[in-house]
């Protein structure tokens, strides 16, 4: 249903814009109906950068994302208040979502305002109870509250209701537990699984490996706005192929298991202009002559795809 | 030798009434001993660990005392504390390399810290460097400013600064939270080889996140809504924990193998209890699926097993 095609952010930075940095390059994935697809990347990476294109936020510099054919660039005024009724997003910090001074549901007020001004007003609320119940809240213990008297898991679903109460397909979710207490953590999560069944799509945004192993099926590795691997989370988890992949999944603190003493290359520092060869070069333990060009992605079985040199020659 | 606290009950004065925040805390660390400290936020992680070293107002003393290395600590005296702080109790706070002044270059900024304690910059300066072999940071970060670092750097340039005295106790508190996993991995990894250099004796390593703790801590305590839990060793807690919220706690953690469609985890319903005005009792009371009458008096911190004290009274009869 979402298509990205070669898709390019440069956001121009430094005084009068005279530097270029490439926080995403060429990426190209789909998220098909019905499907959590979950962006992995360290703090950096591209991944909120992806988010805000497919949510038309910011412009995309080259390549192109299609919802079901619609071209989301193009997308303007009545068209564009259209897509918003398909796709929305919800972020990490879910205080930063909410004016203090208002009460929290006022956010159910503002969707009933813009997009079904129509619907009576008792109709709406029967219609947000019944939402708010959908994300696991009590709707007499949440509705008529002030932010700061709701827990961050609870600020959290609000979050995700206001986007379920539009009917969405697409919902891109940022971050959105890394706030979360372990405990509430899981919740969301088995409601975003849940929500899932009922016919979403979702693009789960993490750094969390975990995270993104129990809730998808298929995960991108981005590493400084390039896909460096991706395929099935069962694949990607239990047979990595990209030596950034690999690093990663060994750095993960597991409950079943201690860390290996191979030491893990950490990142030197944020990425800058457009580099030509492997993006992962100056950190790779395997780097050799060819990495000096940029991998492209490459099918190494089906629908398991690793952009990196090595991978793509032969196991000696 | 080692850490001994006792009873510590540390209260937050605010308009509303006392915030109470750390309730009769009582455990120990021997020398050598990481010990993480665990629990939702809000549960009095960071008001146990500030206690210890720098108990300032809003903060209050109700009550209890520290022992470090058999001496007690006077934690109420800001002015006495000043003698042990650094020297002898260090503490990296949370959001510490956020804190540092981006326009002070790391060196210059070291170099002014320890004026403040009154030690000489050039006589702990080979140490100093050695140090930084020891975390693999280049000499020339000292030119540096904080932005130039990545966060892993800064945060193990922080670990070195507040170790270089060789404190008997450092309180880490959160600091891989905002690290990417492959510098979680390095910084929690130096925090062990700090500890077996004898950069600090023992370490309360403060985090949200259990499975680090599973890396990298020999014992690890578990903090609910003010009270202690449970402490045992790590391996205990992990795989055989007694109290029922370290056993939903642990549970609710999604491992790496572990998929929805396979295997749904569950969280633990409802929410701590606000501390200005806690229910009496066991504060997990209201959560707890087998809380019973006795639950409503405070429930002893018993030591059911060599090192391993729970505070639970389904489990006060096997001490
Ligand atoms: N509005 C912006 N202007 C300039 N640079 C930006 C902007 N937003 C993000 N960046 C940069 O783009 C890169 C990717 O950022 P982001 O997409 O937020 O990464 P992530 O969500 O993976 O942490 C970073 O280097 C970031 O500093
Ligand atoms: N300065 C303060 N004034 C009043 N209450 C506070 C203050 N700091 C913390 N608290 C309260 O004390 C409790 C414990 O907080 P804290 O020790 O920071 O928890 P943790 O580190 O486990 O997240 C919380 O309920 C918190 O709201
Ligand atoms: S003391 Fe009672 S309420 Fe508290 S954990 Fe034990 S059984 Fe549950
Ligand atoms: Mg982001
Ligand atoms: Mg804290």
């Amino acid at each position: 249903m979402l298509k990205l095609d070669k898709v390019t952010k440069i956001y121009r930075v430094g005084t009068f814009g005279g530097k270029e940095l490439h926080a995403v390059s060429e990426v190209s994935f789909e998220v098909r109906d019905r499907e959590v697809v979950s962006l992995i990347g360290e703090s950096g990476s591209g991944k909120s950068t992806i988010g805000k294109m497919i949510l038309h936020l910011v412009s995309i510099s080259d390549g192109s994302i299609l919802l079901d054919d619609l071209d989301v660039a193009a997308l303007k005024g009545e068209a564009l208040k259209e897509y918003y009724r398909k796709v929305q997003g919800v972020f990490q910090d879910p205080f930063s979502s909410y004016n203090p001074i208002f009460k929290a549901d006022r956010i159910f007020q503002t969707i009933h305002d813009e997009f079904y001004p129509d619907v009576s007003a008792g109709e709406w609320s029967a219609k947000v109870e019944r939402t708010l119940k959908d994300v696991g809240l009590n709707p007499e213990h949440v509705l008529d509250k002030f932010p700061h008297q709701l827990s961050g898991g609870q600020l959290q679903r609000f979050l995700i209701a206001r986007a379920l109460l539009l009917d969405i397909k697409f919902l891109v979710a940022d971050e959105i537990i890394s706030m979360l207490d372990a405990s509430t953590r899981i919740d969301v999560l088995n409601l975003l699984a849940g929500l899932k069944e009922l016919g979403l799509s979702i693009l789960f945004i993490t750094h969390d490996l975990s995270l993104a192993n129990y809730i998808s099926e298929r995960a991108v590795i981005l590493y400084r706005g390039c896909v460096a691997e991706m395929g099935a989370t069962e694949k990607i988890f239990t047979n990595p192929r990209h030596p950034y992949t690999q690093m990663l999944i060994a750095s993960v603190p597991r409950l079943d298991r201690k860390w290996e003493a191979q030491a893990s290359v950490e990142s030197k520092c944020a990425p800058t202009g457009y580099a030509s060869g492997c993006v992962y070069y100056d950190r790779c333990p395997l780097a050799f002559g060819k990495c000096k060009r940029r991998p492209i992605p490459l099918e190494i079985e089906p629908g398991h795809f690793v952009a990196c040199w090595k991978a793509a020659e032969p196991p000696v | 030798m080692g850490l001994q606290v006792e009873n510590l009950t540390i209260y937050y004065q605010t308009l509303s009434g006392d915030v109470r925040a750390l309730e009769n805390a009582t455990f120990s660390l021997e020398g050598g001993e990481i010990m993480g400290l665990a629990g939702e936020s809000g549960c009095g992680k960071t008001t146990l660990g500030h206690s210890l070293i720098f108990l300032a107002p809003p903060m209050k003393y109700v009550g209890g005392r520290v022992l470090l290395d058999g001496e007690e600590l006077p934690i109420q005296d800001m002015e006495k504390m000043n003698e042990f702080r650094f020297r002898d109790i260090s503490i990296i706070p949370q959001y510490a390399m956020n804190a540092l002044n981006p326009i002070r270059k790391i060196g210059r900024m070291t170099e002014e810290l320890l004026q403040a304690k009154k030690v000489d910059f050039k006589a702990v300066l080979p140490e100093l460097k050695r140090r930084l072999d020891l975390v693999k940071l280049p000499h020339d970060v000292l030119d540096l400013y904080p932005i130039e670092l990545s966060g892993g750097m800064k945060q193990r340039m922080v670990m070195v600064v507040s170790t270089l005295l060789d404190p008997s106790l450092l309180i880490a508190d959160e600091i891989t939270s905002a690290l990417d996993v492959a510098s979680q991995k390095a910084v929690a990894e130096m925090l062990v080889e700090f500890r077996d250099q004898d950069c600090c004796k023992s370490a309360i390593v403060i985090t949200h996140d259990i499975s680090i703790l599973y890396q990298i801590a020999d014992s690890i305590m578990i903090m609910y809504a003010g009270q202690v839990a449970e402490k045992a060793s790590t391996r205990t807690i992990i795989h055989s924990p007694r109290h029922p919220y370290t056993k939903l706690l642990i549970s609710s953690l999604p491992e790496i193998g572990v998929k929805y469609s396979e295997r749904q985890l569950t969280g633990i319903p409802g929410k701590p209890p606000l501390l200005l005005d806690p229910p009496p009792g066991c504060r997990f009371r209201d959560r707890c699926p087998i809380a019973f009458d006795k639950c409503l008096e405070v429930p002893p911190f018993v030591e059911i097993e060599k090192g391993h004290f729970v505070a639970c009274w389904k489990e006060a009869g096997n001490a």
